[in-house]
């Protein structure tokens, strides 16, 4: 009985420091989004107001990196898609020399501060006149997601038994088919999940879109160095809040489709 | 080619022709040859790594055999991908798609040949009616039984109506009382619809009581192929003697009605395989018969097993450490002390090493 109580006891002072350092922040930014004048001590803003947001929406700037943000962030993950997935099946189902090696490689990119590698990318993106265009930033985009699209979705194909597979060849389905309805279906949590995160990592991606992007491409995360220098704190909060929405929305995703039911139904099932 | 092998072998639902296989430098499989009858149970019995599950994957079309052909109603099939051999498989794991409802996995091969929703629904229907199912049709597989779980892999095979099921290790995990109930229910769905199978298994008691015949392999090869009181009462093999049933082995000399273990002489009513090179016996439990005529020998202790009594002897003179079982029937009295013993029936085999290969653990249930 006081154990239960000591654990109980427990439990609430670690929520209570987990809701102050993370809640909190978050919190106090959400608010500040909202406040006219805000005077130490008081815990509540004292004037409110939405001017902040009216500024940054009607400002042609910012509204046309939030646009850009939203372009990129899917053009890459989809591109990531395409280039990673096949890559993964072959690390997951086949073996081939280098495989070991490749796997590994695929961290080095994420291993070194990503500031050396942009620098001399700069250098080989001028020389093939990538600077300041699109798929310049598509690429430098690409790079922070390679590791995500490749090593989750290879765990996840190669968490698919081979039976499965072998039981719908048995049953009279040529392999692109048992892909397409064995394999893939099977497989598509963990690939959900890599893709949000390649989402993600692409749309908060800041240094190498703002070195290879600017002036012509200047997202929501390269504007907010910006923002930090030139405008009042409440823009930026205004700001912060924005970028965060989509991480929100797709987590709040990935815990309806991949917490619950059929992945784990499926690992019960040897 | 085709047309010939066909001729040869009118009755042969599945023709197995010098096949071999060899993995990472080791020979799995070694020219092995079998042939299963229109509608019969053959069941390949072996230790693992004896090649069944192997020679199962050629039939079915995983592994492709180094040599050798496979034959499906005198049609060759060697080199067909899975999916255009008249075979389904039952895999060991079950291998239900956790994703599709026991409907959906039962009618994904009839989907892929396209027939009407209409005909589907209705065979899906009648394969589950089969195995005793249909109150389960949209239940996922994560959500019913482990026995359940094998009769709809069951109804997923028959459903396609193959000319050969294929079973591997169908039982292996089930708990003991639910395996013998699905191993009658196999055997009387394969008898009802007459479908010719090939069963792989580790299991002696398994094969016993299921197959048509039983295929002992060991190392890739097939030791002998008989009915299953065949290969009971004449094991042709050392190594056969040795994996189904429970076998005494004695080293020693038949001499004539009897046998001659070290400075012990036995009397046997009948002595089988016996050749010059013969060095071991092997004596089934139930015919080491204690009396009051044969060879001196002490009780070492008794075990009730249940519906029969297993006796520990050791064979006065017999200068073996291996102790020899005898089974005797409940209500018979007691016995300890000094008895006599005699052979109602022993094999000869031409194997020096008797001793060194102990006999596997008695089954119960298999005797």
């Amino acid at each position: 009985m006081l154990g239960r109580l000591a654990r109980r006891a427990g439990l609430a002072a670690f929520l209570t420091i987990f809701a102050l350092f993370v809640v909190g922040p978050l919190v106090w930014l959400a608010l500040r989004a909202f406040s006219g004048t805000w005077q130490y001590p008081h815990l509540l803003p004292d004037t409110w107001t939405l001017k902040w947001w009216t500024q940054v929406l009607d400002s042609a700037d910012l509204g046309s990196s939030i646009r850009l943000s939203l372009v990129f962030a899917p053009v890459v993950t989809i591109v990531s898609a395409i280039i990673c997935l096949p890559a993964a099946y072959a690390f997951a189902r086949y073996e081939f020399p280098g495989r070991r090696f490749l796997l590994v490689a695929l961290f080095a990119t994420n291993a070194f501060p990503k500031i050396g590698l942009f620098l001399s990318m700069a250098g080989v993106f001028y020389s093939l006149r990538l600077m300041g265009t699109f798929l310049g930033v598509v690429i430098v985009q690409l790079l922070g997601t390679l590791v995500f699209m490749t090593w989750l979705p290879a765990a996840a194909f190669s968490s698919v038994p081979r039976s499965l597979e072998e039981a719908a060849r048995d049953a009279g389905a040529r392999p692109w088919r048992v892909f397409a309805r064995v394999t893939f279906p099977l497989a598509a949590p963990g690939i959900l999940v890599a893709m949000i995160l390649s989402f993600l990592a692409s749309f908060d991606e800041a240094q190498g879109t703002f070195l290879v992007g600017a002036p012509n491409y200047v997202t929501m995360p390269s504007t907010m160095y910006e923002l930090v220098v030139n405008y009042p704190g409440q823009v930026a909060a205004v700001f912060s809040v924005l970028l965060a929405i989509p991480s929100v929305l797709l987590i709040a995703l990935v815990r309806k489709h991949v917490m619950s039911g059929r992945l784990a139904e499926g690992f019960q099932l040897r | 080619m085709s047309e010939s092998s066909a001729a040869a072998t009118p009755d042969g639902g599945l023709v197995l022709r010098g096949l071999g296989k060899t993995l990472g430098g080791r020979s799995i499989v070694d020219g092995l040859d079998l042939t299963v009858a229109k509608g019969e149970l053959v069941c390949l019995l072996g230790p693992s790594g004896c090649g069944k599950t192997t020679t199962l994957r050629m039939v079915a079309g995983f592994v492709e055999p180094d040599h050798g052909e496979i034959l499906i109603d005198g049609r060759p099939v060697t080199t067909l991908p899975p999916e255009r051999r008249p075979t389904a498989m039952v895999f060991q794991n079950y291998a239900l798609w956790p994703h599709m409802t026991v409907f959906g996995n039962v009618a994904f091969g009839l989907k892929l040949r396209k027939l009407s929703k209409k005909e589907v629904r209705d065979r899906v229907g009648a394969a589950l009616e089969l195995v005793g199912l249909s109150h389960h049709i949209d239940s996922r597989p994560a959500h019913i039984s482990g026995g359940e779980q094998q009769r709809v892999a069951l109804a997923r095979a028959l459903v396609l109506e193959p000319q050969v099921l294929l079973l591997d290790e169908p039982l292996s995990n089930l708990d003991a009382k639910l395996r013998v109930r699905v191993r009658d229910e196999i055997r009387e769905i394969q008898q009802r619809i007459g479908i010719t199978t090939v069963l792989v298994t580790h299991d002696q008691d398994e094969a016993l009581s299921v197959a048509d015949r039983i295929a002992v392999m060991n190392t890739g090869r097939i030791e002998q192929l008989d009915t299953p009181s065949g290969l009971y009462d004449e094991p042709r093999t050392r190594f056969v003697a040795g994996f189904v049933g429970t076998m005494n082995f004695l080293p020693g000399q038949a001499d004539g009605a009897n046998v001659r273990v070290g400075g012990a002489t036995v009397p046997c009513d009948e002595l089988s395989a016996l050749a010059d090179s013969t060095r071991v016996f092997g004596v089934r439990p139930e015919n080491v018969v204690i009396g009051s005529e044969g060879a001196p020998a002490r009780v070492v202790r008794e075990v009730p097993r249940g519906h029969f009594r297993e006796v520990i002897l050791t064979i006065d003179g017999a200068d073996t450490d291996t102790p020899v079982r005898s089974y005797i029937p409940v209500g018979t009295p007691p016995v300890s002390g000094e008895v006599r013993v005699r052979f109602a029936r022993a094999h000869g085999y031409p194997d020096e090493s008797a001793a060194a290969v102990e006999a596997p653990a008695p089954v119960t249930s298999g005797v």
